[in-house]
């Protein structure tokens, strides 16, 4: 490729899921311990294309199409890891994970631990996750507070292409399993350009998507792109958000939200999971813990209903949309200390 | 015109390995490797192997060791895996296995450690690539079908000789999907594996025949494609050339094996076990007369290759062996506290320095009081 065509070819703005197809070619052709495999993954490039023309690159070999078993891609992936290999593998839908689960829970976030340290599992568990694609029963799973409760392991969510390719990158490199979720609904939703450098995003750590002074609101996955628009409309209003997403779920960069609370005061937490035990509760526990005096009001929560994820027909009325965010933050906008309280008597 | 109707499929033929019968004689002349070093060998591993086990037992029930499971009656299957594996292969063992981990070069006094609830337990000195034991039920199955993959991946690019991996289990682990997932993958990528299920008929308290209405456990093999052997497990030498047999192939790239040893757990599942609740003392009584130590014991009598003079020398030199694996396994300094954090990630995420200062800080209070 001439170097006119490169820089052409760099400059061209790519989506999340191309984005992690060119993250996925790096790592092969740079390191050939990469091993990447899954259901479809082959000759029709995963069901979202996520691998599209890779088998055909690095060869059946190194891009694999396994047998029907999500059970027996998670193990596999541990036995290969504690050889040495850096195993990439695809489940087709998060809904689909469960069947790993023993592998993952059980073997792939402790081998590390328990032998300690003479064996570990550096692998990446990758899953197209969240709802809103008019998908069939069991596609549209959000359950990323499964996994960050699971120690050992790291969750990792990016939310727009050039995060996507600077995290899996870090995530393929990094010594330990990473669950690494892509949000399918954005997967298509924006173009950027990304070049194809090999560098890696840090992990374990927030990215401030934009400053604000007035209100905090975090976010990730597909999520970050209705609390982004909340965050432009309130600005049509003289709020200014800050918006906080977190990028890796477990372990948490809480000091970043911490240090934007200490300029807003004020902080809505927006996730498409469940409510109950989800990421919301952790850190508005968290931001408790280690921010009380600077809070100026409870922190709100902009969450799926503890219900089943609906059929498609229901599936925006579940999600947290725009007018939801907006009625979180105007509740943490607006809170006023009870003026009965103060003082005691 | 005639309707094809359901049958069960009774016509596969599952052969049966057998050199030396119940009373030790043998019923076939012994293959080349079973000289008279190897079998006196293997008599002495099998009982040292039992020797571990007695002193792991009577550890826990003096309330030093945790929960303990016995390999009493099935050293053979252990001892013959364990030797018949090269130092580069790897074995992915479940958790019965003392006998195969004494064979693989793992200390007495890291088994110890594992059980008596200390994780250095795992971190084998030798050998440094085979996986840890395994407590939840066939999960190891699919890390050796991984593993597998992952030496004939090697294999391919350096073009050095093909290892093979070996995963070991109990019958009751052929119920799991986990089982049936590795043998299809094994079977459909060809890989270097060798299933050795110890079908020692009881899975804690159901029995062999409550577990599968298959007549084997080798038939299974048949459902992906894979050869199966059935081998009388208590007969060490048996064992020893099935297994053997099933590495050669798998070596050669012919692709994976399965061998069911057929055996008797003559002991609980664990000490958390009382086996009397759901077994008969007869059955316990008639499965000691074919257990594998006296067997061999027997066999190598009547060719003149083993006496009492033999067998006291030996016993005293395994009782050296034992004390001196529990004057190290006792004389170990604890694990700091804080080692509950130093492996959970390869580097401690910044996340977690809180309550690692938190634990030190109570570990360095405690420690003045």
């Amino acid at each position: 490729m001439s170097e006119q065509a490169q820089t052409a070819q760099e400059h061209r703005p790519i989506t999340l899921v191309e984005a992690v197809t060119q993250a996925l070619a790096y790592a092969l052709k740079n390191d050939p311990e990469v091993v990447v495999f899954g259901q479809d993954i082959g000759a029709n490039g995963g069901v979202f294309r996520a691998t599209d023309g890779l088998q055909k690159t690095f060869g059946a070999d190194r891009v694999l199409d396994t047998p029907l078993a999500e059970t027996m891609i998670a193990g596999i992936a541990v036995g290969m890891a504690t050889q040495g290999l850096k195993p990439v593998a695809e489940f087709q839908f998060m809904g689909f994970i469960y069947p790993g689960l023993d592998h993952i829970l059980s073997h792939a976030a402790r081998m590390r631990n328990r032998t300690r340290g003479r064996l570990s599992c550096p692998i990446v568990y990758r899953a197209p996750y969240g709802g809103g694609i008019h998908a069939p029963e069991h596609h549209s799973e959000s359950t990323e507070a499964l996994f960050a409760h699971i120690p050992g392991l790291r969750v990792v969510v990016p939310s727009s292409p050039a995060r996507a390719y600077g995290l899996l990158l870090a995530a393929i490199a990094d010594p330990d399993p990473v669950l690494f979720l892509e949000p399918k609904r954005i997967y298509r939703a924006a173009r950027q350009p990304v070049p194809d450098n090999g560098e890696a995003l840090p992990l374990d750590s927030a990215f401030v998507l934009r400053e604000g002074t007035d209100l905090t609101l975090i976010a990730w996955g597909a999520s970050v792109k209705e609390t982004l628009a909340a965050a432009d409309l309130l600005a049509s209003h003289g709020i200014e958000a800050e918006v906080i997403d977190p990028a890796t779920l477990k372990p948490l960069d809480i000091h970043s939200i911490i240090d934007s609370l200490e300029k807003t005061r004020r902080c809505v937490v927006v996730h498409e999971a469940a409510r109950f035990g989800g990421l919301g509760a952790e850190i508005a526990a968290q931001i408790q813990e280690y921010a009380f005096d600077l809070l100026d009001a409870p922190v709100q929560r902009v969450t799926g209903y503890d219900t089943v994820m609906p059929y498609y027909q229901l599936e925006n009325t579940y999600l947290p949309g725009v007018e939801r965010i907006l009625a979180g933050a105007r509740a943490a906008l607006d809170y006023v200390r009870d003026p009965g309280r103060e003082g005691g008597q | 015109m005639h309707k094809p109707r359901l049958q069960l499929q009774t016509s596969f033929d599952i052969a049966h390995l057998q050199f030396l019968d119940k009373q030790g004689q043998a019923t076939q002349p012994l293959p080349d490797f079973a000289t008279p070093d190897w079998l006196t060998y293997c008599l002495r591993q099998m009982q040292l192997a039992r020797m571990v086990d007695d002193r792991a037992v009577k550890l826990q029930r003096t309330g030093r060791l945790g929960t303990y499971p016995s390999t009493l009656g099935q050293e053979a299957i252990g001892i013959a895996t364990g030797n018949a594996l090269m130092a580069e292969d790897i074995y992915c063992p479940y958790y019965r296995e003392t006998g195969a981990f004494l064979e693989r070069g793992v200390l007495i006094e890291e088994i110890l450690a594992n059980w008596g609830g200390d994780e250095r337990g795992q971190n084998f000195q030798h050998p440094r690539k085979d996986l840890p034991i395994c407590v939840p039920i066939a999960t190891q199955m699919l890390h050796a079908a991984g593993v597998a993959f992952a030496l004939k991946y090697r294999h391919q690019q350096s073009n050095q000789p093909l290892q093979v991996a070996v995963a070991s289990s109990g019958e009751g682990a052929t119920s799991k999907g986990d089982f049936y997932e590795a043998m299809n993958l094994a079977g459909v990528w060809k890989l270097p594996m060798v299933f050795v299920v110890n079908n020692n008929q009881w899975a804690i308290s159901v029995s062999r025949i409550a577990q599968t209405a298959t007549q084997t456990i080798a038939q299974k093999a048949i459902a992906a494609g894979i050869p199966a052997l059935q081998v009388d497990g208590n007969d060490i030498v048996a064992v020893a050339w099935a297994v053997r047999d099933a590495m050669q192939r798998a070596r050669s790239g012919e692709g994976p094996a399965l061998i069911e040893a057929l055996s008797y757990r003559l002991c609980d599942h664990t000490t958390a076990d009382d086996a009397s609740r759901y077994r008969s003392a007869q059955e316990l009584e008639q499965a000691w007369q074919w257990e594998p130590i006296k067997r061999l014991d027997s066999y190598l009598r009547a060719q003149d290759l083993w006496s009492d003079a033999k067998q006291q020398d030996m016993e005293r030199e395994l009782a050296q062996v034992m004390e001196s694996a529990l004057n190290n396994w006792e004389s170990r300094t604890p694990e700091p506290a804080t080692a509950i954090f130093d492996h959970l990630y390869a580097q401690l995420p910044a996340a977690f320095y809180e309550q690692y200062d938190q634990l030190r800080d109570e570990q360095a209070g405690a420690e003045r009081e």
